[in-house]
């Protein structure tokens, strides 16, 4: 039971580092190496917010969220709608994209630098035990944890009721055929990337009440999100979350009844189990 | 073999040739940037030899590269050196045979990204197995000088040039192309996809490996997260990118410029290096959208408008 | 044919940059350091490394300079960022010494980075003061390269300091003997916890929790609800600086009941009191200083007007004494680098630690090995010749 909340926590984790990602690669086809740089962004936000003003994270995210979704949409007019315009087929897109966001999160990491310094900053916020069950958790992960429950099922419920969350999933499904029937691709591929980004940017706010950050850090989130993404099948958020929560209790179990040296091994020996039995992800359409 | 063949052939044991006097003109400087300069040409040119054809993109550079520092570490004491580098080979080959037979049938990004978990997962193997052997840190002393090492990658750079240029000529050549055009013609013409992808992807487990075995005494001191460090994968994939992957000379054109760029940014902006790395990367993503391959074709194109190769 | 070309459209780029920077009088003493100020070790450099290079070109350059026979030379520092990237550091070194033609090369950070760099230093006749490397390679080392000079500490020596103090303790009757380690899966957690493990067993300690973790796990919990279940008497962890701030975060919300408590890289940060505030009261780490001492303490506050940020009470004064020691000796025989590592070798030096010589090994024999934060200062505990230890306290709870 503690072993399961334990990684459930973590999952939950996982899932506010992974889920902007998805909708930026799953709708807007972007592979976006920048997108833990985002994450770092965020948390240096709600960190500046709370030791500079007292400002709760949780607070912060209300204000970082517009913030966040006007930069990644201006992010995308600028700089990726071009080469989604000029890309011929959708592996060119990809081989741009990589190019591109890989340069972003260089510009990305040199700007946190200069603004913020290279040192490490973390705060001490929620850093109070909770019971659940008999057992005791940090309330500050409860509390990302809750956080990520209401964003993904915020997100969940948008996708599948809204009629711009609609034709965002079909365009994740079929990019032709969501044209064909009058789906205006382009902006709602916008719109799909920066609401992603602002998903991550709060992601990172939520995370900075309990990790430890600094400017450089954002690329050990880009290669977990990576991971969750393609475990989970790209474009669904169900597959997201549930890859997420599968990493968080795997990686718990391993620790605590193996041996903790071996988590992230065996992390990645369950994403390789998963992409060679089922190439698309857990919850991925196959190619066609 | 027709004069063409010979001539280039000539030529370019010519280059290499000027090449290798680089470290007689006793700049140690130009010679660490040549090293730089030969190991990523050797690296990029090799991981162009499989993706260019295939339009896989493996991250899986740092995995092998680490591989190799790690059996030079482990065995530099008891094996002459030349033995760990061929045993690096090996163990490279084999470990990109077994990769490629299991995730060949993956297509797109979820090879890019699993290739990715590879290299994380090795590393993550090798660090467990060394915590729990209780191996103190790997420190590489030799006498092996920066100028042999470049040597050696020299003529490591120089093997994959030649490698790439028997494979264009070969039946394997022949059929990866067919596959890099169309894979479903490929298979009804009775190609076996998959053996010539494995095939072909040992060439750049085998070649990442060897730079690694060679690079260990350069850096000395060998560690999990120096020696498997994921944004060597990146750099090589960037490098190969904006050169052009399609040709066999085009990752080197990627390089020289792209380490030449890296260096006097490096030198003149110390306090901004990441952040001008990162804008001089976009400017080059969207001014040369087809890598510098794509701006000499249309330089040349210009120059020869009648030129019936240039518009291939 | 082609990189020919290249090279002479490199060497013309080379030219102007150098031109653009190489406009200095000649009455300055040109220092070159390159050290991470991006990649992994950065957030560790920027508390540790590059304050103290600034502030000590500051000072100098305050006092008119460094006497060099007579004449005031102001110093120069040119600085790279080598991305935490060995070859990065190689080539930077490299650069510093034949482009830049510096003077004298502070040493880089991190102990892979600082002995990668170690050959180029040697061959250009640089000495090298390495502070961030811990290491016991020392011996083989300084053979390999006479002008490596080492001031930190050895890593044998940081884990048997730890051992004696909890030794001590139990002995005194202050500890049980049950002990939990971790490890931080990388060299420096590898190397310490196999020292520390066979000290620990040497000592008739029962290790009731040994366990490492891969560098850059995100949740610590596990590991901290294990060696609480483990009912040790003392927690200790080879840690690097994140996992550190969660290993004791953990601990405070597990409760973990132990009389000593024991955290690695980070521990002495200023940012570690900072963000535990009285939790921290206990907790002990490596490094220390003696906080009394009145040079210290003057070191500390020039250190925070300077750089507008508090010194760390370990690899800091260090890396600002490997300084001093260098500014002694060019004012004790000029600008000539063989004359300057012989004097090295021989010489005694007056640093904000002490005085500071190095043996037959080039190794700095007096340093700091174990501290404890006690009433918002990180306190010397352990050392070897250093004087100024304050006795150490039991960890009470985390309130």
């Amino acid at each position: 039971m503690d072993i399961l909340i334990t990684g459930l926590l973590l999952g939950g984790t996982y899932a506010l580092i992974a889920m902007g990602l998805n909708l930026q690669y799953g709708v807007a086809r972007i592979m976006n190496l920048a997108n833990g740089e985002m994450l770092v962004a965020g948390g240096f936000a709600a960190f500046w917010m709370y030791t500079g003003g007292q400002i709760s994270p949780f607070l912060t995210i209300f204000l970082l969220a517009p913030l966040t979704f006007a930069l990644n949409w201006l992010i995308y007019k600028i700089m990726l709608q071009p080469l989604v315009k000029r890309a011929k087929t959708r592996g060119q897109l990809e081989t741009d994209s990589i190019l591109a966001t890989f340069g972003l999160s260089f510009v990305m990491v040199g700007l946190m630098l200069m603004v913020f310094g290279g040192d490490y900053f973390n705060y001490s916020y929620l850093a109070r035990p909770i019971v659940i069950a008999g057992d005791t958790f940090a309330l500050n992960r409860v509390a990302s944890f809750l956080g990520a429950v209401v964003i993904c099922g915020a997100l969940y419920i948008w996708l599948n009721r809204s009629r711009p969350g609609l034709s965002i999933r079909a365009i994740a499904v079929a990019p032709e055929s969501a044209r064909l029937v009058g789906i205006n691709v382009g902006h709602l591929a916008a719109l799909a990337f920066a609401l992603g980004g602002a998903v991550t940017a709060v992601g990172g706010a939520l995370l900075s009440t309990y990790l430890t950050l600094d400017a450089s850090t954002g690329v050990i989130f880009t290669l977990k999100a990576l991971i969750i993404v393609i475990m989970g099948g790209v474009g669904d958020v169900r597959g997201t979350i549930v890859a997420a929560l599968l990493l968080g209790v795997v990686e718990t179990l391993v620790a605590t009844l193996l041996d903790p040296g071996l988590t992230l091994a065996a992390a990645y020996t369950l994403f390789i189990l998963i992409l060679l039995f089922r190439p698309q992800g857990l919850f991925g359409k196959k190619p066609t | 073999m027709t004069g063409t063949d010979i001539r280039n052939l000539c030529l370019s044991a010519l280059a290499l040739g000027i090449c290798a006097l680089l470290p007689l003109s006793g700049s140690g400087y130009w010679l660490s940037i040549g090293v730089t300069i030969v190991m990523f040409t050797a690296l990029a040119t090799s991981w162009a030899l499989f993706s260019g054809p295939t339009h896989y993109i493996s991250l899986a550079t740092a995995a092998f590269f680490g591989v190799g520092t790690y059996v030079t570490g482990l065995g530099f004491e008891t094996l002459p050196f030349w033995s760990l580098v061929g045993i690096a080979a090996v163990l490279g080959a084999v470990l990109a045979a077994l990769v490629g037979l299991a995730t060949l049938r993956l297509s797109g990004v979820y090879f890019v990204i699993f290739t990715l978990g590879l290299a994380e997962l090795v590393r993550q193997v090798i660090t467990w197995v060394q915590n729990r052997s209780g191996q103190k840190g790997l420190y590489v002393l030799t006498d092996i000088s920066e100028a042999d090492i470049y040597w050696m990658l020299l003529a490591l750079a120089g093997a994959v040039f030649l490698a790439g240029w028997l494979i264009g000529r070969s039946r394997l050549g022949f059929a990866l192309r067919i596959i890099g055009d169309d894979e479903t013609v490929a298979v009804h013409s009775g190609i076996n996809t998959a053996l010539s992808k494995v095939l072909l992807f040992m060439v750049p487990g085998s070649v990442a490996a060897m730079t690694g075995a060679i690079l260990a005494p350069r850096y000395v001191y060998i560690e999990p997260s120096l020696a498997f460090a994921p944004m060597l994968s990146f750099q090589v994939v960037i490098m190969a990118l904006l050169g052009g992957a399609g040709r066999l000379w085009g990752p080197l054109v990627g390089v020289i410029p792209f380490t030449l760029l890296w260096e006097s940014i490096s030198s003149s902006f110390p306090q901004q290096t990441t952040l001008l790395l990162g804008v001089a990367f976009l400017v080059i993503v969207y001014l040369l959208p087809r890598g510098f391959v794509g701006l000499l074709d249309q330089i040349r194109q210009r120059a020869a408008p009648k030129d019936p190769e240039a518009q291939a | 044919m082609k990189r020919r070309t290249a090279l002479k459209f490199a060497a013309a780029l080379a030219l102007t940059t150098s031109l653009a920077t190489g406009a200095v009088s000649a009455e300055t003493i040109k220092i070159g350091a390159a050290a991470p100020k991006t990649g992994p070790l950065a957030g560790g450099a920027a508390v540790s490394q590059w304050p103290n290079v600034q502030l000590w070109a500051a000072q100098v350059n305050e006092r008119g300079g460094i006497n060099v026979g007579g004449t005031m030379m102001p110093v120069e520092v040119i600085e790279y960022d080598d991305q935490t990237n060995p070859g990065e550091t190689i080539k930077a070194i490299q650069r510093l010494a034949t482009q830049d033609e510096v003077n004298f090369i502070v040493s880089p950070y991190g102990t892979g980075l600082v002995v990668a760099a170690a050959p180029i230093f040697a061959r250009y006749g640089y000495p090298l003061i390495a502070v961030s490397a811990i290491t016991d390679q020392q011996p083989a080392l300084s053979k390999q390269f006479p002008d490596m000079f080492f001031t930190l500490g050895t890593t044998s020596a940081l884990a048997e300091d730890t051992v004696k103090i909890l030794t001590d303790m139990r002995d005194g009757g202050q500890l049980g003997n049950k002990i939990a380690m971790v490890n931080v899966a990388d060299a420096f957690g590898i190397e310490l916890a196999e020292v520390a493990r066979g000290k620990f067993k040497e000592a008739g300690f029962e290790i009731v929790y040994d366990s490492s973790y891969p560098l850059g796990t995100q949740d610590l919990s596990p590991v901290m609800k294990g060696a609480k279940a483990a009912a040790p008497d003392a927690f200790v962890a080879w840690s690097y600086p994140p996992d550190t701030f969660a290993l004791t975060e953990q601990a405070i919300i597990e409760d973990l009941q132990v009389q000593a408590f024991y955290t690695a890289v980070a521990t002495p940060f200023p940012g570690y009191g900072a963000r535990f505030g009285a939790a921290a009261n206990g907790v002990m780490g490596p490094g220390g200083v003696n906080v009394d001492d009145p040079k210290f303490q003057e070191y500390a506050a020039a250190h925070e007007t300077i750089t507008g940020a508090k010194p760390d009470f370990w690899a800091s004064a260090t890396t600002y004494a490997s300084l001093q020691i260098l500014e002694q000796s060019i004012e004790a025989v000029g600008l000539d680098r063989k004359a300057v590592a012989d004097h090295l070798r021989s010489g005694t030096f007056d640093t904000v630690l002490g005085p500071i010589s190095f043996d037959e090994n080039n190794n700095n024999q007096a340093f700091w090995t174990v501290g404890q934060w006690q009433d918002g200062v990180f306190k010397g505990v352990a050392s070897r010749g250093r004087e100024g230890a304050v006795p150490v306290i039991l960890k009470d709870g985390w309130q």
